[in-house]
């Protein structure tokens, strides 16, 4: 798989060398200044959330939220304990970005962790990371052990008094768990059920005590921008939208990977540099934000540039940044009726609208692609849709509909052909 | 009823929670305790919440809530085949047939000798690799096409 990287997150890795991820190697490159700096020439913590938000750096998990805001809530005065949690339980489908930094870069996730830890007076972490990937997950636990000899991790962080300790929990299989409080849950001991918000995780989190949660990437980008600064970050995308970002790329392109890029580059570029579309054939639609998102047609999508707003404007949304790319044979019942599927197996089943919904909305996609849908299935996976969204506790229910209606609302005549004719104009997914 | 490996890895998790969050090292247990006995039984996982500490009913909560914990006997190899629409755009549902029609079985089945068993998985996060396949839960294998199957599976004889 290709790792095109030129951000902040990747650059400077080198790939062929077998030891690119370890500390040593991480130090090579400038790892661990950033924290030094901080250290050294006893940066407060305003200073560094200041930095932060001077950045633009917005979580790069899905909801997109900036970051520096998000630290800024943290109760700085609070008695007691207080977590910082990462979230590395990549679920969404598409996405794979996280997997490839706690493998190839795990130490800008530890490095970011401690800051945000210092920045926030926290003394505890934990890396919730996703069930499928155990050998990333050993990678880890051992990129921590390093981190702890070195004496960056660990009580009195290179001889001052600040403390960190960091460990890795590894799920075992539950999309859900990627919902932060899920995630909460989950790391608690139990099922991973969402809670019910607010509380928020900064007054209410791991054990009910003050929480802040950000995803692997968002974590990752923290060493840069205390090394070079916020505004160096900012000034590498566009304004609201600061930094590069990975882009999990997958489908029918010929060089599927993550790349690194500026956000703000075209849509055109992107695909370009993932070597155009397999086997020359014509781009057809992209799921530009991981599987929640809604889909665009080529025409659509050929127009946008990647980043928050430029995809938001377009109808859909920029997510967790995986993009899914299919070219003219695919068969769009037959891809949302897989969607829904799995909307459907991995709903909680706490709130009705979600539980029940995502099963109708599943078996009347699965009645429309073999052949048996009615003229009025359209109508109501639009009623249903209206059902769901908006009225459940996360926003599983909402990711579940989001695609429905990307579907119904650029490519309903290939559904209406089914329904009339029984059967599609394009080959069922293989 | 578990290795004293497995007991000194359990201790291992234990340690990363606060004293009083014993709870929490529920999920890397029942792992560790699969991980040596292929899948947990009701005496294994009752067992398990005994060294933890926590009642049954509370590791039974999250070995029926997560997906990757097997409570019914599986086989030597047990193999999850991803088809969600990233790796279906790129062979995936080739590959479950493939392993179907090679094995003699459907998802949710093991084979007659107890070698191996399939199953139907979601997205691994590893999408850039597709297809992708899940060996006993822990080993992920990428670009699964029929002669790299094949490869795979002589391997694991
Ligand atoms: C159903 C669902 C699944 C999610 N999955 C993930 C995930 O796999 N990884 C992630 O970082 N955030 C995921 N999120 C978003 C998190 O709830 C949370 O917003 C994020 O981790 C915050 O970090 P950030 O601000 O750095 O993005 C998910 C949200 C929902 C509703
Ligand atoms: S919306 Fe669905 S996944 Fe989210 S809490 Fe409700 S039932 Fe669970
Ligand atoms: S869709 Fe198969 S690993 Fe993501």
């Amino acid at each position: 798989m290709t790792v095109y990287a030129k951000g902040v997150v990747f650059e400077g890795v080198d790939f062929d060398n077998p030891n690119h991820w370890r500390l040593e190697e991480y130090v090579k490159r400038g790892g661990y200044a950033a924290l030094k700096k901080i250290l050294n020439e006893k940066i407060t913590q305003d200073e560094v959330i200041a930095e932060m938000k001077t950045s633009s750096l917005r979580g790069r998990g899905g909801a997109g939220f900036p970051t520096g805001l998000k630290w800024s809530f943290m109760p700085r005065n609070f008695p007691g304990q207080k977590y910082l949690v990462c979230n590395t339980d990549e679920g969404e489908p598409g996405t794979f970005k996280d997997l490839d930094i706690i493998v190839s870069n795990p130490h800008a996730l530890i490095e970011g962790m401690i800051i945000g830890g210092y920045a926030m007076g926290i003394t505890v972490g934990y890396n919730y990371i996703h069930g499928e990937v155990f050998e990333a997950y050993q990678r880890f636990e051992e990129a921590l052990e390093e981190a702890r000899a070195a004496g960056f991790l660990g009580d009195n962080i290179l001889g001052t008094d600040f403390c960190f300790q960091l460990h890795a929990h590894h799920g075992y299989g539950a999309y859900i768990c990627g919902e932060e409080t899920a995630l909460l849950e989950s790391l608690e001991g139990k099922k991973g059920q969402p809670r019910f918000k607010p509380p928020f995780p900064a007054s209410y989190g791991l054990y009910g005590k003050p929480t802040t949660i950000n995803n692997t990437e968002t974590f990752a980008s923290v060493p840069y921008i205390i090394r070079e600064g916020g505004q160096k970050f900012l000034e590498l995308g566009k304004p609201n939208n600061g930094g590069t970002k990975l882009f999990s790329v997958s489908g029918h392109v010929n060089r599927p990977g993550n790349y690194e890029i500026p956000l703000g580059t075209p849509f055109a570029d992107l695909l370009e540099m993932c070597g155009g579309m397999r086997g020359g054939k014509k781009l057809k639609a992209v799921i530009p934000g991981g599987s929640s998102a809604p889909v665009l047609p080529a025409d659509i999508m050929m127009q946008c540039t990647m980043d928050y707003d430029s995809i938001a404007k377009a109808g859909s949304m920029l997510g967790s940044g995986a993009v899914i790319v299919m070219d003219e044979t695919v068969c769009m019942v037959s891809a949302l009726e897989r969607l829904s599927y799995f909307y459907h197996e991995e709903s909680c089943g706490q709130c009705t609208p979600c539980r029940e919904g995502t099963g109708w909305l599943y078996r009347i996609v699965h009645r429309i692609a073999h052949g048996e849908g009615r003229p009025e299935d359209l109508d109501l996976l639009a009623s249903i849709g209206d059902n769901i969204a908006g009225r459940t506790i996360c926003a599983l229910g909402d990711a579940a509909v989001f695609p429905v209606r990307g579907m119904l609302k650029h490519f309903r005549s290939e559904f209406e052909y089914m329904i009339e004719h029984g059967q599609s104009q394009f080959a069922a997914l293989s | 009823m578990l290795s004293q490996e497995s007991l000194a890895q359990i201790d291992r998790e234990l340690a990363k929670y606060p004293a009083d969050q014993r709870r929490s090292a529920i999920m890397g247990a029942l792992r560790i305790a699969q991980t040596e006995k292929r899948y947990l039984t009701n005496e294994l996982i009752e067992f398990v919440a005994g060294y933890v500490r926590i009642p049954p009913v509370a590791a039974y909560e999250v070995a029926t809530f997560y997906n990757m914990y097997d409570r019914k006997p599986v086989g030597k190899y047990k193999l999850t085949v991803c088809t969600n629409l990233p790796c279906a755009l790129s062979g995936g549902y080739s590959t479950a047939e493939y392993l179907k029609q090679k094995l003699g079985i459907g998802f949710g089945e093991t084979t007659a000798d107890g070698k191996y068993t399939l199953a139907e998985g979601e997205c691994m996060g590893a999408c850039g690799y597709a297809p992708v396949m899940l060996v006993n839960n822990h080993s992920m294998c990428s670009h699964m096409t029929p002669e790299a199957i094949e490869k795979k599976l002589a391997e694991l004889e």
